[in-house]
């Protein structure tokens, strides 16, 4: 069976990525929902833009079915896999669409909340974020995406090293000449490569 | 090419609403767009300007939602498609054109996309446009998923022309923001000549005049004006876009449009109620067809009607209903008059699903209560609030900085009068709670051209205004002319990041290009308040002791409306986006962290989240993914523990 023949899990699937406002998140949701729509499906992205442009939560929704689209907005608890490109983002999202059947997919590179550098909040160690998700859902997978990122020259590429990481669990049709199709469409031709390289190293850590 | 115009008719994209609604235009050979951006109906005339060229349309951002209906309506009147485009509270700028323009109607079809924001979730307020449609007498039609956003759109030119009146296309959100699956139609390229037809008798709609009104001769304009009403009503009660799914006979009837179809449809799989419910999905939401609706209410006892914000369609149908009491006999209605469903904020799928399992005593539980609460518990410790903040390297955090400390230096209780724009977020910490009234575009400097004329009735306290530099051009010169003329001695802060910043930086008469890329006389700012006679003083706000010293001087005269204007491109311009001002660092060994005195005035007061605690070390830290080199937290440093490095 090929990749793309691969049916879905659950109709509609549900795929929430999240993170800060400025990680790339809206791309990410945008190429993987182009992936699978050129597959065939079809997909509803809700997204969430706040006035914050810079460092506010942000949110995409995805809804990946055989028949119709459905609504932007995924049920309370109904998320099949969350990927976070920010770890208290994953609890934030967790808290409101996880269950004990959810995947987590997560970046370990935190970014502070205004509450926390001034001293209003504080931020757990990522260990113990680690640890907490890792009981509560199915499958966690935590990867050093940022850091992984600059290795390639560009913090930016952590959100295409994620997009990578959820084809690696193999529960999406998806694959990595989908990737490079749809990424193609969206950024210059001499970045098309480091693009996928990331979106390798990403399948790679995420399939070990 | 743009994959908006792929002329392969049949083939599949996935299209956010707004896109959508452009494809939906060009497939009706729309010739002219105009509008104001603003979140969420921004990229509906960024698309068009991507291929503005390829199909020969023209399109801009006008100075406000006013001019951009009235240039829209110039094309209609020169007999093209057209179409005008703003967010909830842009139809409240443009309502005193578009009454006169319902009154005149119009000759090529022409389209007003309102794109509202149940939940307010980038707006001040969550207007509704909806009621607009029923007060100045026009058709309103709402899109029930992303294929809808486009047919609906090409249908909604057609009935335009057929009443020759605009038709108001109400968006929300979900709509505009998301994306889905969209099937393409042909693509048309009009060549449709624009020529202005005046020689006809006075209110000949083809080709007279075109004119709203003369005094004392209203009935010629509106009596004609509700006769296309009661006509659309009529079309309406065949519309393909109203549909039904469900039982025959449902126990429970939704009437529901726009995104809250996908909550209904959502919540009844959910429910696996697809038995016992049935849906009713308006596309034409006034004037409802009462044909069509007395069809559908007949077939159900209970009827729960979902939709955003305000109970207008259920106002409406329960109207309808008193007149058919005597056919249709008892009903019981659920919605937002019963408490079913909230009459603020956005709804979601599991409103809904609350609704129809309380209506329908079906009992519903996704996930056990000792999971939720063990994953609000993680949640709770781990995702602190992120608050509202200016993004890294934004002048804004610099200019409260200065116009915060200097009034407080000032001693008078001298305060802000705010604006729309990022810069709202003056009101709260991260712009150290400076602003202290907050309305309407441009209201800021009406107001305090008010507040400077108290003072003959004993107020002392210096008055300030900020606006933006898109706000000066759509609603702020009116208002600095009149403090000029009025002698009100205001300061008002131009915050000049060069572009409409908030909403991703489009063009206003400032920028010397237009949207679609051509160049473009840049009106300066700095000229039209030195010519409508204030004193004019011009700053760099990275610059903190000049902008002090600037600041200090001007509110500080006693007399007429003062301008300083603070220009520094906002941080996610393509200007400054990807370059790094400064390599900023801390000097660890004279950070003296908690024992400094300042309070941690870097991150616990200044609150850039280019700079972060290091909780460990005790001192500050510069997170170097964040920060964007601006410089301005080195001169905030009362040790000057922090440094300006070239960058490499």
């Amino acid at each position: 069976m090929t990749v793309s023949d691969r049916s879905l899990s659950h109709d509609p699937y549900n795929i929430i990525i999240t993170g800060v406002g400025g990680q790339g998140n809206v791309m990410a949701s945008r190429v993987l929902g182009t992936m699978l729509v050129t597959k065939g499906y079809h997909v509803t992205i809700g997204e969430t833009f706040g006035p914050s442009q810079r460092g506010g939560s942000v949110m995409s929704h995805l809804r990946i079915s055989r028949t119709s689209s459905w609504s932007p907005q995924i049920p309370e608890y109904g998320a099949h896999l969350i990927a976070s490109l920010e770890p208290a983002e994953a609890t934030r999202v967790f808290a409101q669409y996880g269950n004990p059947d959810v995947i987590v997919i997560c970046n370990t590179r935190p970014i502070y909340p205004v509450t926390v550098i001034r001293g209003e909040a504080s931020y757990p160690s990522v260990d113990d974020i680690q640890k907490s998700l890792s009981t509560l859902a199915a499958d966690t997978t935590f990867i050093d995406a940022t850091d992984e990122a600059q290795k390639l020259g560009n913090s930016i590429l952590a959100n295409i090293i994620i997009l990578g990481a959820i084809c690696g669990k193999g529960v999406l049709p998806i694959d990595r000449e989908g990737f490079r199709r749809a990424i193609s469409e969206r950024v210059k031709e001499e970045q098309i490569a480091v693009n996928v390289r990331a979106f390798d190293l990403g399948t790679e850590l995420s399939s070990r | 090419m743009s994959y908006l115009t792929d002329t392969r008719e049949g083939a599949v994209h996935l299209l956010m609403g707004n896109e959508a609604i452009v494809r939906g235009a060009l497939e009706a050979g729309i010739r002219v767009a105009a509008g104001y951006p603003g979140t969420p109906s921004s990229e509906i005339i960024e698309s068009f300007s991507k291929v503005a060229e390829q199909q020969d349309l023209y399109a801009e951002w006008s100075t406000n939602e006013k001019v951009a209906l009235e240039v829209s309506a110039a094309a209609s009147f020169a007999g093209l498609r057209t179409m005008c485009v703003m967010k909830q509270n842009g139809v409240n700028v443009a309502s005193d054109f578009l009454l006169h323009l319902a009154s005149s109607g119009t000759r090529g079809g022409m389209v007003l996309v309102a794109c509202d924001d149940p939940g307010a979730l980038s707006s001040v307020n969550e207007g509704e446009s909806r009621i607009f449609a029923r007060l100045v007498e026009i058709p309103l039609l709402e899109p029930g998923d992303f294929q809808e956003a486009k047919d609906l759109t090409r249908w909604a030119f057609e009935l335009s022309e057929e009443l020759g009146n605009v038709v108001l296309l109400r968006s929300v959100t979900r709509m505009s923001h998301a994306s889905g699956n969209v099937t393409y139609g042909p693509l048309v390229r009009a060549t449709t000549q624009a020529r202005f037809r005046y020689d006809g008798p006075l209110f000949d709609p083809e080709c007279g005049p075109v004119i709203s009104m003369i005094v004392g001769a209203s009935k010629l304009q509106h009596e004609p004006q509700q006769e296309k009403i009661r006509k659309a009503a009529l079309i309406f009660e065949d519309c393909p876009f109203n549909t039904y799914t469900g039982p025959e006979k449902p126990e429970l009837l939704v009437i529901t449009s726009s995104a809250c179809n996908l909550y209904s449809r959502e919540a009844i799989n959910i429910l696996q109620a697809g038995e016992r419910v049935g849906i009713l999905k308006l596309a034409t939401t006034w004037p409802l067809p009462p044909k069509l609706m007395q069809k559908y209410l007949s077939t159900a006892d209970r009827i729960l009607i979902v939709e955003e914000v305000l109970p207008v369609l259920e106002e409406q149908i329960k109207i309808l209903y008193a007149e058919m009491v005597s056919e249709l006999g008892a009903k019981t209605f659920f919605g937002k008059n019963s408490g079913h469903l909230p009459s603020t904020g956005e709804l979601n799928p599991d409103f809904v699903i609350t609704a129809i399992s309380s209506i329908l005593d079906i009992s519903y539980s996704p996930v056990s209560q000792s999971f939720a609460g063990q994953a609000r518990e993680l949640a709770s410790i781990s995702a602190a609030n992120r608050g509202l903040t200016f993004c890294p390297g934004c002048p804004h955090r610099a200019s409260f900085w200065t116009i915060h400390n200097a009034l407080e230096l000032d001693g008078r209780n001298g305060f802000v009068c705010g604006d729309i724009g990022c810069y709202v977020m003056g009101t709260l910490p991260s712009g150290f709670s400076t602003v202290k009234t907050l309305h309407s575009m441009g209201s800021g400097t009406g107001i305090a051209s008010g507040f400077g004329k108290l003072k003959q009735f004993g107020m002392d306290q210096p008055v300030i205004s900020v606006c933006g530099d898109s706000t000066f051009f759509h609603a702020a010169m009116p208002a600095l002319a009149n403090a000029v003329h009025q002698r009100s001695p205001l300061t008002m802060v131009i915050l000049d990041n060069s572009g409409t910043a908030m909403t991703g930086f489009q063009p206003h008469p400032g920028s010397s290009e237009n949207v679609l890329g051509e160049d473009a006389p840049a009106l300066d700012i700095e000229a039209i308040c030195r010519a409508m006679g204030a004193r004019v003083e011009i700053e760099d706000p990275f610059d903190l002791e000049a902008t002090r010293a600037a600041f200090h001087r001007l509110i500080e005269l006693e007399e007429g409306a003062k301008v300083l204007i603070l220009k520094q491109p906002c941080a996610l311009s393509p200007e400054r986006r990807y370059t790094k001002g400064f390599e900023m660092s801390i000097d660890e060994e004279v950070c003296l962290g908690e024992n400094c005195g300042c309070n941690r005035l870097c991150t616990r007061i200044f609150g850039c989240p280019g700079i972060i605690w290091d909780d460990k070390k005790g001192v500050s830290r510069i997170d170097e993914l964040i920060c964007v080199g601006c410089g301005v937290c080195a001169d905030i440093c009362p040790a000057g523990a922090i440094r300006k490095g070239e960058v490499s």
